[in-house]
């Protein structure tokens, strides 16, 4: 997963062809943490269909706020630079994260 | 066949670290299944320790990392997984995990604590990381130089109301009593209003969440008037409690009270022999890391002496090759001292017969299971069955049995 903040975020999200999922998350967010192997592993097996990103909130707070992320962990998708949903809540899991991203490829 | 653990611990929080503590200290083969990637529990979602003892300068999240290292110490096992049944068949207890995985163990102990109560109102759910939060340690960084609300009054939502005025402008807090009453404690009600930062709103409740993306705004209720008024906010904060994980239990029989805490009596045995339930998950009156901690410690202990009670019967009576004549005593009882020393006398062991002396006083397990309700009383069993039961018997009674 390609590591992105507020200096890249422009060009490697809204500018990117393929559809983008971002991983908001922070150091002391433990729902985040859980969830990140697993989200390594959707990365991997999609590849060739969806680019994925991951923002720590530390030092680019502002940018989660433009994007409209004020609470980890958050998932959010992008088609063509327009943000078309957003996951969130500590109870998200692993499947619900498949399944959205199975809309967008 | 696989392998029979001494105790199944279901969380890893306090209190299935602590059970696991001592459990895996007496030597008892143990293992805990924990849900989450990190055990610990609620204290990994918040930051102040301020109340167990002899924890001064560590933080919530610090401590339960050295109960984890305390337990694995001992040689506990935490695995990961999700209990979502027990079945109990006698001795034997089968714990089944959502990926579909098997446990067996001789005892168990229930330690799923608690989880934040949704206030079940318009906009809550949609707007989840959106500004709305169940979780301050996780979210306050977002909020630097914001304004937040929390709702709420008990010593979580106050804790955290002060902790985020460290990151928040303002901090709002909801109260639904009367003016000056909350139910937080009163050193916590004093450091609150105290604090330049927090306001308080009484008798009233969130009634929706609003805002465009992000929340802007918390529509609050007053419940004495009715009247609703729209505070601007950037984010709210919930914390109105918490509801006990034991909605998987429904199936299992274990008894339950109204609000779906775990009955418990005062070893802290449900209503299943040989399965526990500690910290937050059972009905209670504090709810709290120590008083988790320390239930931890009891059902360790407990769960020892049933297994221990559980396999001398096992071992020296049910499987025994010859008959058996069980002894029911209590050191407090003259009478059945009285006749454990006659039975004695009788050399029983030339005659084919094997004693078995049960302590009615430290082994309740076994006295309950045959409904002994007095003593001296001495039962003959034969193959694992009861052929004879005598109450307060003659010495002539006896030997006719034999
Ligand atoms: C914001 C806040 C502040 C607090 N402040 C304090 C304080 O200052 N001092 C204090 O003493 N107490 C405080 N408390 C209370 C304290 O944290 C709890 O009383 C304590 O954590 C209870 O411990 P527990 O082990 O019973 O349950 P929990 O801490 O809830 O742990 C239960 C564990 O079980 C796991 N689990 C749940 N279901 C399953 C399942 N089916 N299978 C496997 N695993 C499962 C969970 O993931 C969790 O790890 C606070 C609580 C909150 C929310």
């Amino acid at each position: 997963m390609l590591e992105v903040d507020k200096n890249s975020f422009e060009e490697e999200v809204l500018q990117a062809e393929k559809p983008v999922m971002v991983d908001f998350w922070g150091e002391s967010c433990t729902v985040c943490l859980e969830l990140m192997p697993g989200v390594e592993e959707l990365a991997e097996k999609y590849s060739n269909e969806m680019k994925f990103c991951k923002l720590n909130i530390k030092g680019n707070r502002r940018l989660a706020m433009s994007q409209q992320v004020m609470g980890l962990p958050s998932m959010v998708f992008y088609v063509d630079g327009e943000k078309v949903e957003h996951l969130s809540g500590d109870d998200l899991t692993i499947e619900e994260i498949e399944e959205e991203i199975k809309k967008h490829i | 066949m696989s392998k029979i653990y001494d105790v199944i611990i279901l969380g890893g929080g306090p209190a299935g670290l602590s059970a696991a503590i001592y459990s895996s200290r007496s030597k008892l083969d143990t293992l805990v299944l924990e849900e989450k990637r990190k055990a610990g529990g609620q204290p990994t979602t918040y930051e102040d320790m301020e109340n167990y003892p002899g924890v001064l300068g560590k933080t919530a999240p610090e401590l339960m990392e050295d109960f984890r290292e305390h337990a694995e110490k001992f040689g506990a096992i935490i695995e990961r997984g999700e209990a979502e049944d027990i079945e109990v068949d006698g001795f034997l207890k089968t714990v089944k995990t959502k990926d579909g995985q098997e446990y067996k163990g001789k005892s168990v102990i229930i330690s799923t604590g608690a989880e934040p109560r949704k206030l079940g109102v318009k906009g809550e759910e949609e707007f989840k990381g959106k500004g709305v939060s169940y979780c301050a340690t996780c979210d306050a960084d977002f909020f630097v130089d914001l304004e937040v609300v929390v709702v709420g009054n008990g010593n979580s939502a106050i804790e955290e109301a002060i902790y985020l005025t460290k990151f928040a402008s303002k901090v709002t807090v909801i109260v639904i009593h009367d003016e000056g009453i909350m139910d937080a404690e009163k050193i916590l009600q004093e450091k609150a209003y105290q604090n330049d930062k927090i306001e308080f709103v009484w008798n009233s409740t969130l009634d929706e969440v609003k805002g465009e993306g992000l929340v802007d705004t918390a529509v609050l209720k007053n419940i004495k008037t009715g009247e609703k008024t729209a505070l601007s906010c950037d984010g709210i904060f919930i914390f109105i409690g918490r509801v006990p994980r034991t909605d998987f239990l429904e199936v299992t029989g274990v008894d339950l009270t109204d609000n779906g805490y775990i009955k418990t009596n005062q070893k802290l045995e449900t209503n299943l022999a040989g399965v526990y339930a500690a910290g937050d998950v059972r009905d209670k009156f504090l709810r709290q890391v120590i008083t988790a901690a320390s239930d931890g410690a009891v059902t360790a202990m407990a769960a020892g002496g049933y297994i221990e009670e559980e396999e001398y019967w096992q071992e020296n009576v049910l499987e025994a090759e010859e008959d058996v004549l069980v002894a029911f005593w209590s050191p407090t009882n003259e009478d059945s001292l009285e006749m454990i020393n006659k039975l004695e006398a009788m050399d029983l062991a030339d005659r084919g017969v094997k004693l078995v002396k049960i302590d009615t006083y430290k082994n309740t397990l076994i006295s309950e299971r045959y409904e002994v309700e007095e003593i001296p009383t001495v039962l003959k069993i034969k193959d694992g069955e009861v052929v004879d039961n005598l109450v307060c018997p003659s010495l002539t009674e006896v030997e006719e049995i034999l």
